[in-house]
């Protein structure tokens, strides 16, 4: 399930650290103690940014490097579907093998299909993914412009 | 002695686990391809000998019925093995009477029902705003969660008692934590995380002086060692089956005959009564009075020959082995570039639990990657978040040893985390 794309990630984080956003959400992955806080910036209809800071497994912390890399500059419907179709890997308890469409979408993301044949590590890879949509319902519920709670720091 | 070990010398005091391992089915199987199974999980549960699985079968094939209630033969049997099982117990942790053991569904069904008798008691043991109750930093989820609710539901103050570095308990300040306000003292014999084995006199002395009651969590200590409950000199003592070689669905609640008297039922229901009208109850003499409904009679039963298979080998002799191969384990694993043991780095008045990190590698890699070679590990906070937050780590990942446990094993181990560092370095 370690594929060399997902320790690379987990190297080397893309995107990481946290910056300006609308909404700021943190999650927790109970079972093993994962978090990862993630502020939103929606920038009209598209996703302005995505950034982070969290603890935990490669594959969780991976993960969240691979959403920063694909939803980045995405137009708001294209990341849904990127999102439902992540979870759709992920939920598929290692029986669907991604074909060149799903790879089209998924980019490096499909380097988790191994990892939904593990019940114990699905909620691992999907963390940041849940607090990213999360993140987005709150980010588009505020009224626009107004500033994250926290003020941005940059980390 | 059969074990041997290519990277160390032997230690000596081991059981023979060769001919121990072949009561246990489990332990033969091969995982991922054919690897061995190496089952480090023993703290989580343990595996169980063919003798208690016989026994279970047997019960379900000859004797299945409801206890306590028919005239007929299998009845009869049904109530006499269920019974018999209650005078092992009591005969295992030398209980001054076979109706101070009560028979629950697991250890954490035990320390809720404490909690709940003195949160509904009268005086002397009410448990209310004007009173506090005491318990440690390194306490199971399962004795402080009933005890923050306790203190919600009636105003009670909570206290505890902090940790020092080295992962025992810090009683500098008992006089301050324990006092005249105390009604109840709740702790962990061996804790499941870190595998101190607590200094029990020095908590059950200052309790005393106090006038507190003393619950003991016994869990990770019923299987490992001798278990006194007249020499621990507490007031209650809990702990689970199923970490014993027993069936999960069994635990049991140890209470001095005089409380159990006074203190009253938690859950009502067939069984624990004496006379019921419309009107009002009256109740049975413990322990029925607290075993509401029909109990969990096979896996009763299966406790039963658990302790069975217990005693036939020594708890004196399983300490002594598990000792041995802790501090062989903790010599090894203290080899391991950049692992930090969370918890006491020697086997002094320590369990056979050894919770470590590993660099900066997450506790779920390193049991993934331990895994593919086909060793099982515990890997997360155990149920113990607060120790983790003490120690300033998100989790652990943790080898735990049983009986059958051998130094090879340990080896095993070992060699698995040099590949886990290989992969994740």
């Amino acid at each position: 399930m370690y594929q060399e794309v997902i320790l690379d990630h987990y190297k080397h984080p893309h995107g990481r650290g946290l910056r300006d956003g609308q909404a700021e959400v943190h999650h927790v992955n109970p079972t093993c103690g994962d978090e990862i806080t993630l502020r939103v910036r929606m920038d009209g209809s598209v996703i302005g940014d995505v950034s982070y800071e969290g603890q935990g497994c490669s594959i969780s912390q991976a993960s969240a490097s691979v959403l920063n890399d694909l939803l980045v500059g995405k137009d708001l419907a294209e990341a849904q579907k990127i999102q439902e179709t992540f979870l759709e890997l992920m939920q598929s308890k290692g029986r669907i093998e991604p074909d060149d469409a799903m790879e089209e979408v998924l980019e490096d993301a499909v380097a988790f299909a191994g990892v939904s044949k593990y019940p114990a590590r699905v909620k691992c890879a999907l963390l940041s993914w849940m607090a990213w949509k999360d993140a987005t319902a709150q980010a588009l519920s505020e009224p626009s412009g107004s500033a994250d709670a926290s003020g941005g720091k940059t980390a | 002695m059969t074990s041997t070990s290519s990277a160390g010398r032997v230690p000596a005091g081991l059981l023979d686990t060769e001919a121990i391992r072949k009561d246990f089915p489990v332990l033969d199987r091969l995982v991922h391809d054919g690897k061995k199974l190496v089952y480090l999980d023993n703290a989580a549960t343990s595996q169980k000998p063919r003798q208690v699985l016989d026994t279970l079968n047997e019960y379900y094939e000859r004797h299945n019925a409801n206890v306590h209630r028919g005239v007929h033969v299998l009845a009869e049997e049904a109530t006499a093995l269920y019974e018999g099982a209650r005078d092992k117990v009591a005969a295992f942790i030398n209980a001054p009477s076979r109706d101070e053991v009560i028979f629950t569904k697991n250890a954490s069904e035990s320390l809720n029902l404490v909690a709940n008798m003195l949160g509904w008691a009268d005086e002397p043991y009410r448990v209310d705003s004007d009173t506090e109750i005491v318990i440690t930093e390194m306490e199971h989820h399962s004795n402080i969660v009933p005890w923050q609710l306790l203190s919600q539901r009636t105003g009670a103050k909570l206290k505890w008692f902090g940790l020092t570095d080295d992962g025992r308990l810090d009683l500098s300040d008992i006089e301050q934590i324990i006092t005249e306000k105390t009604k109840i003292v709740s702790f962990v014999l061996v804790s499941n995380i870190l595998g101190t084995v607590n200094p029990v006199e020095a908590i059950v002395r200052r309790a005393q002086d106090v006038g507190a009651l003393v619950l003991i969590d016994a869990s990770q200590a019923a299987p490992h060692m001798v278990l006194d409950v007249q020499a621990l000199g507490a007031d209650f003592v809990a702990f689970t089956g199923h970490k014993m070689l027993g069936p999960t669905g069994i635990g049991v609640l140890w209470g001095r005959q005089e409380l159990l008297e006074d203190l009253p039922p938690f859950l009502g229901g067939g069984e624990m009564i004496e006379t019921v009208s419309m009107h009002s109850s009256t109740y049975a003499p413990a322990p029925h009075k607290f075993e509401a409904g029909t109990p969990p009679i096979a896996q009763a039963v299966g406790l039963g020959a658990a302790v069975d298979y217990l005693s036939a080998i020594g708890m004196d002799r399983i300490a002594a082995h598990e000792h041995a191969l802790t501090e062989y384990a903790v010599g090894r694993l203290l080899e391991v570039p950049s692992l930090r043991i969370i918890g006491p780095t020697t086997a002094e008045d320590r369990g056979a639990a050894i919770s470590f990190t590993l660099g900066d590698i997450h506790p779920h890699d390193v049991g993934q990657v331990l895994d593919e070679q086909g060793i099982a590990v515990r890997v997360g906070h155990h149920c113990a978040r607060p120790v983790c937050l003490r120690y300033g780590i998100p989790a652990t990942t943790r080898a735990s040893f049983y009986l059958y446990s051998t130094p090879a094993e340990v080896d095993a181990l070992v060699e698995g985390l040099e590949q886990v560092r290989n992969f994740f370095g």
